[in-house]
């Protein structure tokens, strides 16, 4: 393998390269921790209403749909593997291929989002947006329904939130790799970048069952 | 590392002469400047809340609502409570004392994030700016805890606004909390194991998980009510299937540990000035610092003793109860290891001495109330009385904003490198825990007689009480002045403190005062064990009796 790694630059408040890169990796991590927690909040919220709510959940959950639900699944767990190929080729300093895969990354990720996109459409227009225009069969789970396309929006709102700012912050990351900016020059922010997105797809592998696959 | 104390008139370099215009501040990365700009920041919110306390204090001099309507005290009281706890007490050790000595007493240049920090403090800003912005525009009347449906459906004050200022001060925390963990893993100078670490690193160290962890919850458990609020989503409301319960559950998630990061900073200050001013090493150093651990850990398992009487299960009361009880354990453990620390000891009564023998008198009878509070019958009297709100500003005031002065009169000659006025000082001192008590002591009383919180009428015959607790917030009032005058005052007047004036222990003190930028001039190299102050005690003996010896032969 080529290894034309330049010299990274380091920050002040280090004694070294090592300690640097360590305190970057376990900050991510750090941050990731913040991050679980705040979906798990949500998680529990849902949980918490779909345990007491079991058939009106079930009933709501139909109006889903799987198929769009499943290949979001494959598109993302796919953007998983072209980032992870990302981070193999920055450590080993391929800067084409680098670039190639995060491409790559970023085009799924979008991919999601417009799929995504037609998802909610689908609900405006059946009128499964919660709020006054709001209508459900059967009507005796009205009310429960609108509790479970709440939380669908919150959760799948905040998810997709989530998918944006990682293409946004990799389109941040194509440009100072493609300009050869001296602050990418080592693997460590696309590692950083790259453990975000693995996040981003992990908190998806919850949802899609969480929301789409109720049993029966 | 350079430690020779500068002669009068002599400027040597420190971060503080580092450059003074204003972009040299607002754009600065040094951890030091980060947290003099919080100490001006968290003065400031300090002040506005102390005002609005000062509006409840009067209102209830008497019995009638005479000075506010109704609509106008819940809005008064309300902000009062979210100013003080999201603008004050949350930050104010770890940002101001902790981004100052986290790095210095770890041995490192800097926080691991310089920037990252310095975007904290931004955010911390911004949210209370925007916190501001929602009082000067019809305020908030919710309470500071946002229940829904309070703060879903019946609410038409800015409950949106404070909600967002709150939820961006939550990020500025998380920032602040990240940065310490990362510090303190990553960044111990050469020779700094774990168990030297000083005790403040450690109260650190628990403060920061609590605040990753449950920062979060709240943050989006806040959103969630803005989403209900904004876009009709239903996620609390009972109409929609909904449960107002749920929010409680996890709005105290966070809350309840919040509290924890209020008073765990405390009590690193706490360690630090009672081992100095007692000349002795920490009393069991290992269980002060697991005690602080364990309070993160627990503090997480005991959020329902708040919802005792809202529904929720009662054998879900009594394990929260049984665990409330628990978590009394590890803060009796460090109010007896300091107790024990001082026995013996070379006691010295400075200003931060003072301090914390205060907080130690407050800290107990605010422990020792929340048992009452923990305890599933005696709760149901008293949930929602005077009585809580008595507890909790023991806690919360007399813990974390005595170990607060304690801490910044402690590392004042750190700091600016100036003394405070010692006589002056021990004054405040002495008139903050006189005015402390007399403001919050009848209000067990009152409490304890049935007065709810959150209302300004109330029968004549609990006048007197009320009147005896504005009294003392008056006093109070006066106190907390005094500290912001002379220690202003000191900036230019104060005697020269030299690298250190108290003969501490800790690498903070093995520097300048005030430091320079980069705190050492070269890594310190930790060789001995935290609070050596017998140690060195020893050496003097052993110094001294050598000398003796050599002049006899």
């Amino acid at each position: 393998m080529v290894q034309e790694q330049a010299p990274q630059k380091l920050s002040i408040q280090f004694e070294d390269l090592h300690q640097q890169n360590e305190s970057y990796i376990v900050g991510m991590w750090t941050f990731l921790v913040t991050e679980i927690m705040f979906f798990g909040a949500v998680f529990a919220t849902y949980l918490v209403y779909r345990v007491v709510n079991q058939e009106a959940f079930w009933q709501a959950h139909r109006h889903l749909s799987v198929p769009l639900g499943f290949f979001n699944t494959c598109v993302l767990l796919t953007s998983s593997l072209t980032m992870a190929l990302t981070v193999h080729y920055s450590q080993h300093g391929l800067r084409k291929q680098q670039l190639l895969f995060l491409l790559a990354t970023m085009a799924l990720a979008m991919t999601f989002l417009v799929v995504k996109g037609f998802e909610y459409h689908h609900k405006f227009v059946e009128g499964l947006v919660p709020g006054p225009n709001f209508h459900f069969e059967p009507a005796e789970y009205t009310r429960v329904a609108q509790l479970f396309f709440s939380l669908y929006f919150a959760m799948t709102g905040l998810h997709a939130l989530h998918v944006a700012i990682g293409v946004l912050v990799m389109g941040v990351l194509a440009v100072l790799i493609a300009i050869r900016h001296p602050s990418v020059q080592d693997f460590i922010p696309v590692e950083l970048v790259g453990l975000y997105w693995h996040f981003v797809d992990i908190v998806w592998i919850f949802l899609f069952p969480l929301l789409y696959l109720i049993p029966r | 590392m350079s430690v020779t104390v500068a002669r009068p008139g002599e400027v040597r370099h420190n971060y503080l002469n580092a450059g003074d215009t204003v972009r040299s501040w607002l754009l600065t990365t040094d951890h030091k400047r980060i947290a003099v700009l919080y100490l001006v920041s968290v003065t400031f919110f300090f002040m506005i809340g102390g005002l609005l306390a000062a509006l409840i204090r009067l209102e209830l001099l008497t019995p009638q609502g005479d000075l506010l309507t109704s609509e106008n005290y819940n809005r008064v009281f309300t902000m009062h409570g979210v100013v003080m706890i999201f603008l004050f007490l949350i930050p104010v050790i770890p940002a101001v004392l902790g981004n100052f000595l986290v790095p210095l007493m770890v041995g490192a240049r800097d926080l691991a994030f310089p920037r990252l920090n310095l975007a904290s403090w931004y955010l911390y800003m911004a949210g209370g700016l925007i916190a501001t912005w929602a009082m000067v525009t019809g305020g908030v009347d919710t309470g500071w805890t946002f229940y829904p449906p309070y703060s879903s459906s019946y609410s038409t004050s800015q409950v949106t606004l404070t909600i967002i200022g709150a939820f961006i001060i939550g990020f500025s925390s998380i920032a602040t909390g990240i940065n310490f963990i990362v510090t303190v893993h990553k960044m111990r100078a050469p020779g700094l194991t774990w168990f030297r670490l000083p005790l403040f690193i450690w109260a650190h160290y628990a403060t920061s998980v609590i605040i990753v962890l449950g920062t979060p919850v709240v943050a989006i458990t806040l959103l969630l009510v803005v989403v209900e609020r904004v876009f009709r989503l239903g996620i609390f409301d009972p109409a929609l299937g909904g449960d107002p319960i749920l929010f409680q559950h996890l709005f105290w998630f966070y809350s309840h540990p919040a509290v924890y990061i209020m008073i765990l900073p405390a009590m690193g200050v706490i360690s630090e000035v009672v081992a100095c001013f007692s000349r002795k090493r920490v009393f069991g150093y290992h269980f002060v610092a697991f005690s602080s651990v364990a309070i993160a850990v627990i503090g997480f398992l005991v959020w329902g003793h708040h919802m005792f009487t809202t529904g929720q299960s009662v054998y879900a009361g009594m394990a929260f109860s049984l665990l409330s009880f628990l978590v009394a354990v590890p803060s009796a453990v460090k109010v007896f290891n300091w107790t024990a620390t001082m026995y013996k000891g070379t006691i010295d009564l400075r200003a931060p001495m003072l301090y914390v023998m205060g907080f130690l008198g407050l800290f107990v009878i605010g422990g020792l109330t929340g048992l009452f509070l923990a305890a599933l019958a005696t709760d149901v009297h008293l949930q929602d009385t005077y009585f809580v709100v008595a507890h909790f500003h023991y806690i919360m005031v007399g813990g974390t904003i005595f170990g607060y002065l304690a801490g910044l009169h402690f590392w004042w000659p750190k700091m600016t490198g100036r003394m405070y006025p010692e006589g002056i000082a021990k004054l405040a001192a002495l008139i903050i825990f006189a005015g402390f008590n007399f403001t919050f002591l009848p209000q067990f009383v009152l409490g304890y007689l049935g007065m709810p919180r959150r209302y300004h009428w109330y029968p004549e015959e609990w006048q007197m009480l009320h009147v005896m607790s504005s009294a003392g917030a008056f006093l109070l009032g006066i106190g907390y002045l005094l500290p912001m005058l002379y220690l202003l005052w000191s900036l230019r007047n104060g005697a020269l403190a030299g690298p250190n004036p108290w003969g501490a222990t800790g690498l903070e003190w093995k520097t300048d005062s005030p430091p320079i930028t980069h705190n050492f001039e070269e890594t310190p190299i930790v060789t001995e064990e935290p609070y050596a102050y017998e140690n060195h005690h020893e050496h003097e003996e052993v110094a001294s009796g050598t000398g003796a010896s050599t002049t006899e032969t």
